[in-house]
């Protein structure tokens, strides 16, 4: 494969856990809510990912990521939703939850217990005519089934949160609850729905990483994704195609540093891999004023 | 509608028992007998002179020192949480020049020169997210997080490139000379005097922010920021940029006393997270500075028992991050067990 | 013949909040197709009992029925399904939104579909059928105050909604737009339609509504058709008392004024996004004299309020004003005090700009506690402002802005959410202020209020600004362009 091939179908690669993670992101945030617990939903996922995959295979992981994911997230909606706790500190303690609790747990039931905490992983589906478009055919069309999930999942999302009933009570909670609960609507119910759908996408990327990319499972393995994934939210301007977008982007960068590598350009790494972080910043000055940002985003619940 | 009180009680009651249960759920998986390991946890932080002065109180004073940075801009309604990357900030800034100075000048103006510079680091640091926020709109949640990956990797930059040592073996570059290494508190023990900067300024601030003007307008900007410009005739804007960077400074120079305290040089990763678990210390504290000592030293004696554990118990380490955790999470569920109140934290 | 259901039957309905009885067995009939009004002060309970009715909050003992049928509303949705409809004081609607969205919003369905611009169909045809005018496709955030009420109502008459309650729909309207909606409201109630209009403005109450209900601390006082009552006794079940002096005639002497203590010449004022608001704009105000301001929303008293109290600076013309102004500006929770600050910060709040060094804490705390005790400020202990009843709050604010003799005072609708006694007190206040010479503006978008208070009228329309004689008529005409 060429080196512009191999950058391609890496970029792809690198950004399907953060599409995942920032989907969900992206659902969370359109109902006012930052969750900065989402790196502890994503190790969750991955945890729950090998565990799944010792009883069922490739589905048991899935199922096991998912489940673990949403759990997770369940803890952060009790809080932030039921106890009305600030966003903030619920989501940093979710986080350190999620890394310490998957951590201890690897250790015990595997390390420990001299299990080899290794997976199977998922296959490649490729379809025959598109792969064979030159650099782009194999990135996009030659992928594991999560990521061709992503093609589904990133349009009805799009269509889910502008087309139906439902997608607007979700933007109308995160613009002004108050207005949403006269017209009826249950902003805690929205928000504890969105939380949860989070928590689901965070365990996929999970298992993304897990099944679909290392075939492992390591301490900390989902190194900072949730955090990247606000970035990716913000850069992609809470839309989901801008999110999908914007996770591309992301996996280029993180990409770059091999092609640079391969092409024996100078650069150092370190600047390939902080393009998206500065490009965001970028993006969220060029907004200037004109706010994009859902309007109740932060603030903490009243009702 | 329920009666919201009740609702409260019951729920949080409820979470305290689930996390108490999951917490010792946790050690059994593991194997581990509990109490032995909760023994560690206290011998390792409280347990001896040793362990409360060189453990639990030199983790504790990078963890003070952001939390009044982190408390200081979440009083003026400032959401930096970009503690992290301005401690990176300024642990580089201070290393810079303080491998540029060598042992060329006094110790004193050394130590003065070095931590000078990492504080304006911090400061420099913030200062990117000041401005955007100021001139178009940004909001800081978001700037100051992008902010941290970009500070860590710059670190990674600077030691695996132009301050890496001179062999180019090791990701790291050399210590800092005898000279900037700030003086410890007593010949056998590793508490350095960055400790006691940290009390000072912690008083400092409970003083700025109670009794003077300065620290009045900052308060009313946080509390009120219409009221503070159509009553007080408060220039918010300038309140909240030199809130900003004050934050970003003290940050910085909690980044500069690690490592001419602790560390005497840099490398990745020299915060395990400080700039997160300061966010918890200080609104644990509900952001009073004084308060800040006090849980900005339970949580270092967390992360020093934690070590502990691991050591004399077979507990793991990540052990302390669910205690830690934990810990969060039950301070939030009584939190809703008392009268309500309508203080915020932003 | 039997006589039809009742549209809504509230029957002993008590809610407590805290320590204190907000609502007590409280019962309240409309009849079907009819107006029925709501009176009562502020604090009286009318919009707990319409929020309970509504589904909004929940009583603790009593029952509703609608239509004869008995319901427990569990949320607005139960109340919705039953045909009730809400038009909030503070609309509550989501600015990012379209007009569309915002009347689609709420109604029921997961993964249902729904196409914006089909929609955007059925709300144009929902216009023609009620007549309320609005372009479907606009953002909420871009529509005048009156189009926003019409969305409001556009979205419970899309729920099929034959009980609409309306609370205190006309605060913000202009006087056309008040016209436009009593007359809608007139064609809604003869097409079987059924209205609650909770108010605090009696005469409007008895022109306009079949029945009357009155509400006093929590408890219905009378209940009636208008035709059997006038407006003395309403006056007397609203306060308690025998037939109220409702604010004494003023009696305007000839005072003779000061100097000129305010002016403002040719002053122009762009809003952030650099349109116009004031265009060359010139007003005085002398010592000893209140000069009243009128203006319908958005016609430019906003700007020239906050100019003659130095809060903005105009892009041209020149401005002289004193060095001591008070400023007691509309919302008083965001703009005036802290909240969950204690009266002595809160006094010390408008210095804050301009102090230095320590600030000497206990002096301002018996400062802050004299100045409560002076104006009745309630308990003047108060550790709190925010744990203060509005009325008290804003007694604090006036104490705060009149201390220390300010050459001029400007306030801007400084009675609104207080009941007939507080404000006879505020107006009380600021009579006696001008009385020691202290040059007084005062903005209130009640024009009986302003009108009755006032030596000079300044009215505002489209971002000039005319002296008019001080009368009703005048005023009225010229806040809509003519004169």
């Amino acid at each position: 494969m060429s080196a512009l091939g191999a950058f391609a179908e890496s970029s792809v690669r690198m950004a399907t856990p953060l599409a995942y993670a920032a989907l969900g992101e992206l659902v969370v945030e359109r109902a006012g809510i930052i969750n900065i617990g989402l790196e502890g939903m994503i190790i969750a996922g991955a945890f729950g990912a090998l565990a799944g995959t010792g009883f069922a295979g490739v589905a048991g992981g899935l199922a096991g990521a998912a489940m673990s994911g949403v759990l997770v997230a369940g803890l952060f909606a009790i809080f932030v939703v039921g106890l009305r706790s600030d966003q903030i500190i619920t989501g940093t303690a979710i986080s350190l939850l999620g890394l310490g609790l998957t951590g201890a747990l690897y250790q015990a039931m595997y390390v420990d217990a001299g299990v080899i905490g290794r997976t199977t992983t998922m296959g490649v589906w490729s379809l025959p005519l598109l792969r064979s478009i030159p650099i782009l055919g194999p990135a996009f069309f030659a992928q594991p089934a999560l990521t061709w999930a992503l093609y589904a999942i990133a349009p009805a999302l799009g269509w889910w949160l502008y087309r139906t009933p439902a997608g607007l009570a979700l933007r109308a909670v995160g613009e002004r609850p108050a207005a949403a609960a006269a017209a009826g609507i249950s902003p805690s119910r929205v928000r504890t729905f969105a939380i949860l759908f989070g928590g689901l996408m965070g365990g996929l990327s999970g298992a993304t990483l897990v099944l679909a990319q290392v075939g492992g499972f390591a301490e900390g393995m989902s190194a900072g994704r949730g955090f990247i994934a606000i970035a990716v939210v913000a850069l992609g301007r809470w839309t989901p195609l801008g999110v999908w977008l914007a996770a591309l982007l992301f996996g280029a960068a993180s990409a770059l540093q091999f092609l640079a590598q391969a092409m024996g350009w100078s650069v150092p790494y370190q600047v390939w891999l902080s393009t998206p972080y500065v490009l965001t910043l970028l993006a969220l000055a060029g907004a200037r004023r004109r706010s994009v940002a859902p309007a109740a985003l932060g603030a903490r619940a009243t009702e | 509608m329920r009666p919201r009180a009740t609702h409260d009680i019951v729920l949080a009651s409820a979470v305290l028992v689930a996390i108490t249960g999951l917490a010792l759920g946790v050690i059994a998986i593991g194997g581990h007998p509990v109490l032995p390991a909760l023994a560690a946890l206290l011998r390792g932080s409280f347990g001896s002179p040793f362990a409360f002065f060189s453990a639990t109180l030199v983790r504790a004073t990078p963890l003070i020192l952001l939390g009044l940075a982190v408390g200081l801009a979440f009083r003026a309604g400032v959401l930096n949480i970009g503690g992290e990357g301005q401690f990176h900030a300024g642990a580089c800034a201070a290393v810079t020049v303080g491998l540029a100075l060598g042992g060329s000048l006094p110790r004193p103006l050394s130590i003065l020169v070095t931590v000078a510079a990492g504080t304006a680091g911090g400061a420099l640091w913030a200062g990117i997210a000041a401005i955007l926020k100021r001139s178009f709109g940004v909001l800081e949640v978001i700037s100051t997080l992008m902010l941290n990956f970009v500070a860590a990797l710059a670190v990674s930059f600077l030691v695996r490139g132009p301050l890496q040592e001179p062999t180019h073996v090791y990701p790291y570059p050399p210590a800092l000379n005898p000279s900037l290494q700030l003086p410890t508190l007593a010949a056998d023990t590793r508490l350095h005097i960055g400790f006691l900067a940290a009390l000072g300024l912690a008083f400092g601030l409970w003083w700025v922010l109670r009794t003077t003007a300065r620290g009045f307008r900052l308060r009313v900007v946080g509390a009120g920021a219409a009221a503070a410009r159509s009553a007080g005739r408060v220039d918010v804007t300038g309140v909240v940029t030199a809130a900003f960077l004050a934050s970003g400074a003290i940050a910085g120079f909690a980044g500069a006393v690690e490592v001419t305290g602790v560390t005497h040089r840099l490398f990745e990763g020299i915060s395990p997270g400080y700039g997160y678990s300061a966010i918890a210390v200080a609104l644990l504290a509900r952001l009073h500075p004084l308060a800040i000592i006090g849980t900005g030293i339970f949580f270092g004696a967390l992360e020093a028992g934690g070590a502990a554990m691991q050591r004399d118990a077979g507990v793991p380490a990540q052990f302390a991050l669910i205690v830690e955790a934990l810990v969060v999470l039950c301070v939030l569920a009584i939190d809703r067990l008392g009268p309500r109140t309508s203080e915020g934290t932003q | 013949m039997t006589v039809p259901a009742p549209a809504l039957h509230l029957r002993g309905i008590s809610k407590r909040f805290g320590s204190t009885l907000a609502l007590d067995d409280v019962s309240f009939t409309v009849a079907s197709g009819t107006l029925h009004a709501l009176l009562g002060e502020n604090g009286a309970g009318k919009t707990t009992l319409m929020r309970i009715a509504f589904g909004l909050a929940r009583c603790d003992h009593g029952s509703i029925e609608v239509d004869g049928t008995e319901h427990h509303f569990h949320s607005s949705a139960d109340a919705i399904a039953a045909g009730l409809g809400m038009v909030h004081q503070h609309f509550m609607l989501v600015p990012a939104l379209t007009v569309t969205e915002n009347i689609v919003l709420g109604d029921c369905g997961f993964f249902g579909g729904f196409h914006p611009s089909r929609a955007a169909e059925r709300v144009r045809q929902l216009c023609e059928e009620t007549g309320l005018g609005v372009d479907p496709l606009a953002r909420v955030s871009e529509l005048a105050v009156g189009a926003q009420q019409r969305v409001e109502i556009l979205k419970a008459v899309s729920r099929n909604a034959r009980l609409l309650i309306f609370d205190e729909p006309t605060a913000v309207l202009t006087p056309r737009e008040t016209d436009e909606l009593y007359s809608w409201l007139r064609v809604f109630v003869r097409g079987g339609g059924t209205v609650v209009l909770i108010t605090h403005k009696l005469r409007e109450a008895l022109t306009l509504a079949d029945d009357v209900t009155v509400l006093r601390r929590g408890r219905s006082v009378l209940q009636s058709t208008v035709h059997a009552v006038d407006e003395a006794q309403v006056v007397s079940a609203l306060l308690g008392e025998g037939p109220a002096l409702r604010t004494p005639s003023p009696v305007r002497v000839n005072r003779t004024t000061g100097d000129t203590v305010l002016s403002a010449t040719s002053v122009t004022v762009a809003d952030t996004q650099g349109s116009e608001r004031l265009h060359g704009v010139n007003a005085l105000v002398r010592a000893g004299e209140i000069v009243g301001i009128a203006g319908v929303e958005g016609a430019g008293q906003w700007e020239l309020l906050r100019v003659l109290a130095g809060r903005v600076t105009p892009q041209s013309g020149s401005v002289r004003l004193p060095a001591h102004i008070g400023f007691v500006p509309e919302d008083r929770l965001r703009d005036a005090i802290i909240p969950e600050m204690t009266l002595a910060e809160n006094v010390v709040l408008p210095r804050a700009g301009g102090l230095h060094g320590r600030i000497a804490w206990s002096t301002y705390a018996e400062k802050a506690r004299a100045l409560a005790l002076d104006h009745g400020v309630r308990p003047p202990d108060a550790r709190a402002v925010g744990t203060l009843s509005g009325g008290n709050q804003q007694k604090f604010v006036l104490a705060r802005e009149l201390e220390g003799s300010p050459e001029a005072l400007v306030v801007e609708n400084p009675t609104r959410g207080l009941d007939i006694r507080a404000s006879d007190d505020v107006l009380e206040r600021l009579r006696a202020a001008r009385d020691t010479g202290c040059a007084v503006v005062m903005y209130s978008s009640d024009l009986e209020e302003i009108v009755s208070l006032a030596d000079r009228m300044l009215v505002c329309f489209n971002g000039t600004v005319i002296e008019t004689p001080v009368d009703t008529a005048c005023v009225g005409r010229a806040m809509i362009g003519l004169s």
